[in-house]
């Protein structure tokens, strides 16, 4: 079981985002379940919500407590909870950032957690370049997507597709799509000077 | 068709294909979603129903019970305050034998006031005459709403199909919806039993005296009777035409050889059969009872169910609810229930069972609490009452508080004024 656990705020498209990418799971014939965090919705609360995805019938209700992957769309929530709490040692995160770990005093836990995968994305820059509004959740999972590949592109698109239409699902899918190449390109890079 | 589906918006569009005539309902979250999806299909011309806005719960109880008795299938959902809102009507609709279905979004009853989910709202209602159903996953969800009315349309009575707020309303997962042509097939247009007809006048809703008032509540009995021989039929036709088990009476899980058996209702189930595969790897002979059906309780069912579990030595019910200077509602029906017409009980050797209040007022119902919880069961250690994860240094501190000074003031906000000053960061 692959277990994702969104942090954002409200208006981000935080909870779209986990039933995105349960959508885009599920097109790729495995089982999946979102859900958000249950709090009083809140223009600019913090949010968090939930996905998981099996190759099995998923059958608990439970939060996500050890996620394998952290999504975190807002990255002033790093000062206003622990958003890493419960992340699996080989668990991966992507933040919403145009700045890298080390310029966000973030160093020491990224060296502390040298066995996963520490990724900052510009997402809400690509969403304002392909969208024309600052919302994450698409280029977050398209980062997702290039980082782990638990879902391909293709699912994620299609997921989007699904879910809006006309201009937004088009600034969506090319968001989405500029994201996955962001990161494949940096995952291509970095293998290159390995 | 196989959809990855929010739980409201899959119960939305199976309810949309038992054709109600008439949906009546005031919004209340967890509820709104199921409504809101509802009056969008009536809007958009894909579902051929009235869609009445009224002013409360009270009047969307009273308008299905008027629909209803003019023969119209009728539908409406509510939860929480808004189901203790309607109660007099909840009452009058099985009083007068009328075939609604209603949701309920289960949802904490203030005060404090809770948006979260837990089951006190159904159970406060328990024994105002209605079938209660209680869905496991948004599948079950989904399939018992079409499953209910044709349980209520045959019996003349009632039926809430109860789906815990949040944790299915709120969730997607994967959801088989059944065609129209399905439904249609399982569900035969709504013949009333008695209608208000101005060809044929009656009136319904007579004043009964002492004369008659018991034979009436003997009728009551004796439909939920009859509910226990025809909701596992309608959940084995159910099986037959839709091709997978929903419904029913009970729901066993790995019980055969268990010593130790959970018995919980909704969707606390999945968790537990999860923790209960994990008591089986630790070499504890676990298993689980879901009772899909709290009313008509099926005690015969329940008995059948543990009785070929001749080593059985515990049992543990969770409950969304708590009564209060009782303790565990589901506990005192199975009690009963175990009890054998001769009054012994049916097993040999002492059955122990514990009540545990688990998952009140949105509080998570975890694998690793119900493991170390039932782990202590199958250990002996498990008092006969006890809450989940409840946070003893809260209560403590407010115990304290209590004796330390007569105005103490009140109790829930001096808890998180207790939890915001031990919040990490609070300090910094």
């Amino acid at each position: 079981m692959f277990q994702v656990r969104f942090h954002g705020r409200g208006g981000q498209g935080v909870v779209t985002a986990a039933e995105l990418l349960a959508s885009a799971a599920f097109r790729e014939d495995r089982y999946a379940q979102a859900f958000p965090s249950f709090g009083s919705e809140r223009m600019g609360a913090p949010v968090t919500s939930f996905c998981r995805i099996d190759d099995k019938p998923i059958r608990t209700h439970e939060p996500v407590t050890d996620p394998d992957a952290l999504l975190i769309q807002d990255p002033t929530l790093l000062h206003q909870a622990d958003v890493f709490v419960g992340l699996k040692p080989d668990g991966c995160v992507l933040l919403n950032s145009a700045r890298s770990f080390d310029e966000l005093g973030l160093a020491d836990f990224a060296a502390e957690h040298d066995g996963g995968w520490l990724r900052t994305l510009p997402a809400s820059s690509l969403a304002m370049a392909h969208l024309g509004r600052p919302l994450p959740g698409a280029p977050m999972l398209g980062g997702l997507a290039a980082l782990t590949g638990v879902v391909g592109l293709d699912a994620v698109l299609a997921a989007i597709a699904e879910r809006f239409t006309g201009t937004v699902a088009a600034g969506n899918a090319a968001a989405a799509r500029a994201a996955f190449e962001f990161v494949a390109g940096e995952l291509a890079r970095e293998r290159a000077n390995a | 068709m196989l959809r990855q589906i929010e739980g409201s918006r899959a119960v939305a569009e199976a309810v949309a294909m038992c054709r109600p005539q008439v949906i009546c309902a005031y919004p209340i979250t967890p509820q709104t979603h199921i409504v809101e999806a509802l009056g969008t299909l009536v809007k958009k011309g894909e579902l051929n129903a009235a869609f009445m806005n009224v002013e409360s719960e009270f009047a969307a109880m009273s308008a299905v019970i008027g629909a209803s008795a003019a023969g119209a299938r009728a539908y409406t959902a509510t939860a929480s305050q808004g189901l203790l809102y309607m109660s007099e009507a909840v009452y009058n609709a099985a009083g007068l034998g009328l075939p609604v279905v209603m949701t309920v979004a289960n949802r904490a009853i203030g005060a404090p006031i809770n948006i979260w989910n837990d089951h006190s709202d159904a159970m406060s209602q328990r024994d105002a005459g209605w079938i209660q159903l209680y869905a496991e996953t948004n599948q079950e969800a989904a399939d018992l709403h079409v499953q209910a009315f044709r349980i209520a349309e045959e019996l003349s009575n009632p039926v809430m199909v109860c789906m815990d707020g949040f944790l299915l309303t709120h969730a997607s997962e994967r959801v088989d919806l059944p065609g129209q042509e399905q439904v249609d097939g399982f569900l035969p247009p709504y013949e009333p039993r008695q209608v208000l007809d101005p060809n044929d006048p009656v009136s319904i809703g007579a004043m009964v005296g002492p004369e008659a008032f018991t034979e009436v509540r003997f009728l009551a009995a004796e439909r939920m009777r009859q509910a226990l021989d025809l909701i596992p039929a309608v959940a084995a036709s159910f099986a037959r035409e839709f091709g997978r088990p929903s419904g029913g009476l009970v729901r066993p899980y790995r019980v055969e050889d268990a010593e130790l058996i959970v018995v919980a209702l909704g969707s606390v189930l999945g968790t537990i059969q999860d923790a209960v595969d994990e008591l089986r790897a630790d070499g504890i002979r676990a298993g689980a009872l879901g009772i899909t059906t709290f009313r008509p309780f099926p005690a015969e069912a329940v008995r059948e169910a543990l009785g070929g579990v001749h080593r059985l030595r515990r049992l543990v019910v969770v409950e969304r609810a708590l009564a209060p200077g009782s303790g565990g509602i589901v506990t005192a029906d199975l009690r009963a229930a175990l009890a054998t017409t001769d009054g012994r009980p049916p097993h040999p050797g002492d059955t122990i069972i514990s009540t545990v209040i688990a998952g009140l007022g949105g509080r998570a119902v975890t694998r690793k609490a119900l493991r170390a919880m039932l782990t202590s069961a199958a250990q002996g250690d498990l008092p006969p009452f006890s809450f989940l994860d409840l946070r003893r240094d809260l209560v403590e501190s407010e115990l304290a508080r209590m004796r330390a000074a007569r105005r103490s003031g009140p109790s829930a906000e001096n808890m998180l004024r207790d939890l915001s000053a031990t919040a990490p960061g609070a300090l910094d």
